[in-house]
């Protein structure tokens, strides 16, 4: 097999970071090559650089052995290279057609979407994709939006499609499709780079796998000379302990910490998001909630720390009626709240971490004499949360955005936890985080719950939520279509109820 | 950097031309006019300071509501309540009062009909989420004719041969002057005082971190439970307060008299949103800032005089100016986010 892409010795630093310290990397053709790595290691950097987003600082690269400089994304696109973005870039108002021709070259000047039709038809039948392109992309699902992306690439003649963590947004059945439309592109010849951070995945579906690490290359392998544990080893400095189900404690008290009795919410769209749910969390219990977004966590979060008017039913905290009271109210009962967004809403990305560290309690003794703040006081306890949870910053008066997504993680969950809760409400709170972070916010979890706090924990890693929770409840267009016992369930039937009891697909 | 300054040039230069082309003075000859005539001479000076006073109050004000991301584009309209505010007091209400007693109430007046002049779109945005920038805007018109229907109206002083005047203040009313010039001192130590207490309320108070966790990111200020609309009716209500104390300052310490609305504010109101910007919303920064546009004002009164140029020439200026402030934003914020992707 011929080489399709090669590139070498690249380096690319911002700053004084290097994220890319003389990475070779070789593409094959016809193959599925992941690009493994945990958060930082420089993975999407490189991808970068050879779809022309930045150029490099030193290095070379070629095409089927050509020396080629690519200055940007249609230099690459010429050269039949073509990325599919973790955050789709489709414009939600315009059909699929319309999105696929957009900057689509040879289609004619007028009615260039009858070309592109016949080539998106040309695709489906291939490809078993099955999709009206005359539908608007803001009614498609995550998965048939990402298949619009790799049609895009498809009528570009690409040759060579870069996926930026594909699956992050998908569920396992939609990974499954797109696992299976891999393949088949493959047979066609295609090579494909896979970026990701997911062990299984780039087990399941790759031919070789690339290892990065800070920045550097480890290795490149073939898919049969490792195992899972060996690429966790070249990914990780020291070899992780995965956290198992059996390590969990088993201390789960009779106290209903939360009730929540029938509740209905409504979404921004006034369309009904959560539908007449019900559950308890107890006292040192870890409540996981699965489910795909935008099946109606966000809202159910929302109207229990008090951001979103439920239209109907009761929550109750420690017994105390709490519906509908605002979110301040909800924090003086003793409940933290890690948001889904943390940079749209968990901080204030231009304020200080001293600033961000009282956002919840500036108002309060002993940061605030009632009119104005201390700040000295305010400095003191940010140094010490700072010290105590390991954040890596400057300092206190550093800017929040200058932190790393893990360290902005640990800034809201020291926050939060310096209000001793009774409950933590936790929405996703290691998505897109690098491993070590993650794992010691778990750890900051678990210690919670030994220590009798109730956590209700919002996910879309069935893993994390299997090895942390001691109940899990799947949620589905907006009702709870089942809870299990963590003890007593798998992760496929987990998969199952998140996609409706399998019976939608 | 350089992206920043070539936008500025980009603008500049064509500018200058321009007025040149449009006029035919040389644009050294203006500047050096505009600058001569605004701080060569002590009466330049004088004048200076005393146009720079309403910018300053009305500077101060902005600042905050700028800072909580709320735009409050009425500072004229509040202005001119201000104004009607201490006009009503000084006229019609305690005319005989005396002299400590009589100005306290027209600056609290003045302050309280800017204020409610700003509680209009604040009330409107917290119950209807109207856009403050139409509302606080189309305030300034009706702010404006009222005055101007004051004026040929009710209040039209039957002692002024028919001009467009209300009966001139008692001599009470009228707020003093250093020496023989037109600086209305107490009006200028009290905006001073204000732009110190604004500077530490932004810095140091409880409303201040309100303020900017509401200007910096919404959403965490819902997160955290912040009483959003609270405080966008305590901005607005500072914001047009300040305003309104200009106001008093320009009826009661020069005019001595309510008239039409043109006479009393050349537009300070807006001019004051570049003095804001131009301050980076730092209440300190806006003195001296107030100053520089205060002698634009000047300087634009004498370059009619002196040179024969139309008065708009100065607002041409300050168009130029303004441009400068937003290319140095602009450029700011093209840093900002090619530090946000550039982060691995």
């Amino acid at each position: 097999m011929g080489k399709v892409i090669q590139m070498k010795g690249i380096v690319k630093s911002f700053g004084n970071i290097i994220a890319n310290n003389r990475v070779d990397f070789d593409l094959r053709e016809g193959e599925i090559h992941g690009l493994l790595g945990e958060n930082g290691a420089g993975k999407t950097t490189l991808m970068n650089i050879l779809y022309g987003l930045y150029s490099p600082d030193a290095g070379e690269i070629y095409i089927d052995g050509n020396r080629v400089d690519i200055k940007s994304p249609s230099d690459a696109i010429n050269f039949g290279i073509s990325m599919v973005h973790q955050n789709f870039k489709l414009i939600q108002s315009h059909t699929v057609v319309e999105n696929v021709a957009l900057g689509l070259k040879g289609t004619g000047f007028f009615f260039p979407a009858r070309t592109v039709e016949r080539r998106i038809r040309e695709f489906s039948q291939k490809y078993g994709f099955k999709i009206d392109p005359h539908t608007p992309v803001w009614q498609l699902s995550a998965g048939e939006k990402q298949r619009v992306e790799i049609v895009k690439a498809f009528c570009r003649n690409a040759k060579v499609f870069i996926l930026d963590e594909p699956t992050s947004m998908l569920t396992p059945a939609e990974t499954g499709e797109l696992f299976k439309l891999l393949r088949l592109l493959r047979v066609e010849g295609k090579s494909i780079i896979l970026i990701t951070h997911k062990l299984d995945e780039v087990l399941e579906v790759c031919d070789r796998i690339t290892v990065l690490r800070g920045g550097k290359k480890i290795k490149t392998v073939d898919i049969n000379e490792v195992n899972k544990k060996d690429l966790a080893s070249m990914m990780f400095d020291q070899e992780i302990s995965f956290l198992g189900r059996e390590n969990r404690m088993r201390k789960v008290d009779k106290d209903i910490i939360l009730e929540i009795k029938n509740i209905s919410v409504l979404s921004d769209k006034n369309l009904l998001a959560v539908k007449d749910v019900s559950f308890n969390i107890h006292r040192g219990e870890i409540f996981g909630i699965a489910g795909v977004a935008g099946n109606g966590q966000k809202e159910l979060v929302e109207a229990i720390t008090g951001l979103r008017r439920t239209v109907n039913g009761n929550i109750y905290i420690l017994g105390r009626d709490v519906t509908n009271v605002g979110p301040r109210e909800i924090l003086d009962k003793g409940v933290a709240h890690v948001p889904e967004e943390r940079i749209r809403m968990g901080v204030v990305p231009s304020m200080s971490l001293e600033e961000n560290f009282i956002l919840r309690s500036y108002n309060k003794e002993p940061f605030s004499d009632g009119l104005f703040l201390r700040y000295d006081v305010i400095s003191n306890h940010a140094k010490e949360l700072i010290s105590r949870y390991k954040i890596s910053a400057l300092d206190e008066k550093s800017p929040a955005i200058t932190l790393s997504g893990g360290n902005i993680q640990k800034l809201i969950l020291a926050r939060e936890l310096t209000i001793s809760p009774v409950l933590i409400v936790a929405s996703h709170p290691t998505q897109g985080l690098d491993m070590k972070s993650i794992q010691q916010i778990h750890e900051l979890l678990l210690k919670q719950k030994e220590d009798g706090c109730a956590v209700l924990l919002i996910s879309e890693d069935i893993q994390e939520l299997l090895s942390l929770s001691d109940r899990i409840a799947v949620m589905f267009d907006g009702r709870i279509s089942g809870i299990r016992n963590t003890d007593e369930t798998t992760i496929e039937e987990i998969g199952m109820l998140m996609v409706g009891g399998g019976d939608r697909v | 950097m350089s992206k920043n300054i070539w936008v500025s040039f980009s603008v500049i230069v064509p500018g200058v031309l321009a007025i040149y082309l449009i006029s035919g003075v040389r644009p050294d000859i203006i500047f050096k006019s505009i600058i001569v005539s605004a701080f060569g001479s002590i009466y330049g000076i004088t004048e200076t300071l005393t146009k720079s006073i309403p910018l300053m109050l009305c500077g101060i004000g902005l600042s905050a509501a700028f800072k909580s991301s709320i735009w409050n584009i009425g500072a004229e309209g509040q202005l001119l309540m201000g104004a009607v505010g201490a006009t009503w007091i000084a006229l019609y209400v305690i005319p005989n009062a005396p002299r400590l007693i009589l100005l306290t109430v027209m600056f609290l007046s003045g302050a309280i009909f800017g204020a409610l002049w700003a509680f209009v779109p604040a009330i409107l945005k917290i119950k209807f989420n109207l856009n403050e920038i139409i509302i606080s805007l189309m305030m300034n018109y009706i702010a404006i004719e009222f005055v101007n229907y004051l004026v040929y109206g009710p209040w039209r002083s039957p002692f002024e041969w028919g001009f467009p005047y209300s009966t001139k203040f008692p001599l009470n009313a009228q707020i003093p002057r250093f020496l023989d010039t037109r600086i209305h001192y107490p009006t200028l130590l009290l905006a001073l005082f204000l732009a110190v207490f604004v500077h530490i309320l932004l810095k140091r108070s409880k409303l201040g971190y309100e303020i900017k966790v509401i200007g910096e990111n919404m959403e965490a200020a819902k997160y955290a439970g912040l009483n959003i609309s609270r405080i966008i009716v305590v901005i607005l209500l500072l914001s047009g307060g300040l305003a309104g104390l200009a106001g008093v300052g320009e009826v009661a310490g020069i005019h001595h008299r309510l008239r039409v609305a043109s006479g009393i504010s050349p537009g300070y109101g807006y001019t004051a949103i570049i003095v804001a910007w131009l301050g980076k919303l730092n209440p300190l920064l806006i003195i001296p800032v107030s100053l520089l546009f205060g002698g634009l004002l000047v300087g634009g009164d004498s370059i009619q005089v002196s040179l024969g140029l139309p008065g708009a020439t100065i607002n041409f200026i300050n168009g130029l100016v303004l441009i400068f402030v937003m290319a140095q934003g602009f450029s700011n914020n093209r840093i900002f986010i090619k530090k946000g992707r550039n982060r691995v």
